[in-house]
């Protein structure tokens, strides 16, 4: 796209995506964001904010965000105390199966990621799973995963309250039908065509009648983001804040 | 009977080679201990991390004292992967046992309950479970059929390290809010103690504190090591020091590429990592 028409205006890709996080979270009363995930949990706070749900941060010191150690998170997810949380893959497929474990045959793979951490639990305990991932390339998203760290559906009989809502992406947004495992795209972001979309996905997908654009920001929602919501976001994510926002960093 | 107050190369020496060893993620990583082990050239460890870990477990595996990783995920954060950790995977030189976070609490949970296993929900269909021949999976058996069921075996590590910022002469070691930190104590058949402070008063004593306390009946011995957990974080005493961790992760990632060099080493001995600066 040529910058004499940058369709997105003013507004950054990361908030465009905090806004589009922000829309998905409607009406959730209360969100976990795990580590490592600052536009995810800037969009959570600001849907909160909104909707005066409440919002969990891990490894945020801030007292509002305190847990009774590292096991209530997963209690409070099996008990249906989290109506929303983030996962994201080395590898996701069209099915919803995520991988963060490695690439190629395992354990002795191409590439060694970190692990599961708590995805084959929380995938199947919260109802509104958003998985993000800004890098949408065919090396991402694949077929097939090599390795399900979480499955995006499980069999009939399962215990499975939980599950993909959507996919979020630096391209597009898609809805997930869980009973059919399969994703439909939602939007493209400003600037984003279809084809673009279809070429850097390696899975097969589902298309409404006409794809709109996701929708940008109000002026409104935007002075939200950069002023409270960054200042918020700061902690426990500094270097996130002072890129985007501008947000200087206190003295330690 | 109090539990002895040793120096951290005796405590250390209470870690016997091819002990099934637990230890939490960071903060409160006892990385003055870590260094311990590998100058020992302590040999077949088998890691059990609470749930996932980042230097403290890279750095035994870049140190040759690990087999076998029972993990929900070594990483070091924002300062990017683990290259020993990845490297080991790869090169099957450590055995990797993939876990999911809560399934590792499950497992101390019925370790310090002193029961077989625990259930746990999700998990099924996944490969994580494929690649667990030890994890069981049950129909429940208080419905009328079906409602699969996951069961993971109880973890009783041989010794579970910690290091605190605050711990007694008698034996208590103050855990701030990490009750997990209690759950790993009260599994494994021993703890190790390091402290930045070790004091004269009981810290029973202290309601607020009592609560939050792995007291002496599971503490079987503890040295003072101020700065024990650097280059990590020790809450309330420090934060994590990024350019030390910064500096570990780029030594170790050439190190794991080429198969030698001992810099990532050098790096985390305090006093030493200003020099290479």
């Amino acid at each position: 796209m040529s910058a004499e028409t940058n369709p997105m205006g003013d507004v950054k890709r990361e908030e465009l995506l905090i806004s589009v996080i922000d829309g998905l979270l409607d009406g959730a009363r209360h969100v976990a964001v795990g580590a490592l995930s600052p536009i995810p949990g800037a969009g959570a706070l600001l849907a909160a904010r909104r909707s005066g749900g409440r919002v969990t941060i891990i490894g945020s010191d801030l007292p509002a965000h305190r847990m009774d150690g590292g096991v209530e998170l997963f209690d409070m997810a099996a008990q249906g105390r989290v109506d929303g949380f983030f996962l994201s893959g080395g590898q996701i497929d069209g099915q919803g199966n995520i991988n963060l474990t490695g690439a190629g045959d395992y354990p002795r793979g191409d590439v060694r990621w970190s692990g599961a951490f708590g995805s084959a639990f929380l995938y199947f305990q919260v109802p509104r799973v958003i998985l993000f991932r800004e890098e949408h390339t065919r090396r991402v998203f694949v077929p097939k995963v090599d390795f399900i760290s979480a499955p995006g559906a499980s069999e009939p009989g399962v215990h499975r309250p939980g599950g993909a809502r959507a996919l979020v992406t630096g391209l597009c947004v898609m809805d997930f039908d869980r009973a059919r495992a399969r994703f439909t795209l939602r939007s493209v972001h400003p600037g984003v065509t279809v084809e673009e979309v279809r070429d850097n996905t390696g899975f097969d997908f589902d298309l409404p009648q006409s794809v709109p654009t996701t929708e940008l920001p109000s002026a409104e929602t935007l002075g939200v983001i950069r002023s409270e919501i960054a200042q918020t976001i700061a902690n426990p994510y500094p270097e996130f804040a002072e890129r985007v926002f501008g947000v200087v960093r206190k003295a330690a | 009977m109090r539990p002895p107050v040793l120096d951290l190369a005796d405590l250390a020496a209470r870690i016997p080679d091819g002990a099934l060893l637990a230890v939490a993620k960071e903060p409160n990583a006892p990385m003055a201990l870590a260094r311990e082990l590998i100058r020992r050239g302590a040999k077949d460890l088998h890691l059990v991390t609470l749930p996932t870990a980042g230097v403290f477990a890279d750095a035994l595996i870049g140190g040759g004292c690990v087999k076998i990783v029972e993990t929900s995920g070594v990483s070091l954060g924002e300062f990017g992967p683990a290259p020993f950790f990845a490297e080991a995977v790869k090169s099957g030189a450590v055995e990797i046992r993939d876990a999911t976070c809560p399934a590792v609490y499950t497992g101390l949970q019925a370790g310090e309950k002193g029961i077989p296993f625990m259930p746990i929900r999700g998990i099924i269909g996944s490969d994580i479970l494929a690649n667990r021949p030890d994890w069981k999976v049950i129909d429940n058996p208080f419905e009328a059929g079906g409602d699969p069921i996951v069961l993971i075996p109880a973890i009783r590590p041989d010794v579970a390290v910690v290091h605190v910022s605050e711990a007694d002469r008698f034996g208590n070691a103050w855990i701030g809010g990490r009750h997990e930190l209690k759950t790993m104590a009260h599994a494994a058949h021993c703890t190790l103690v390091t402290a930045e402070r070790i004091v004269d008063h009981d810290l029973r004593e202290d309601e607020a504190k009592a609560a939050n306390l792995i007291t002496p009946i599971y503490v079987e011995a503890l040295a003072e090591a101020p700065g024990g957990s650097w280059p990590l974080a020790c809450p309330p005493d420090y934060a994590l020091d990024p350019g030390a961790v910064r500096a570990y992760a780029s030594a170790a990632r050439q190190s794991a590429r080429s198969g030698g060099g001992e810099e990532w080493l050098r790096l985390l001995t305090p006093g030493h990592a200003e020099a290479a600066e």
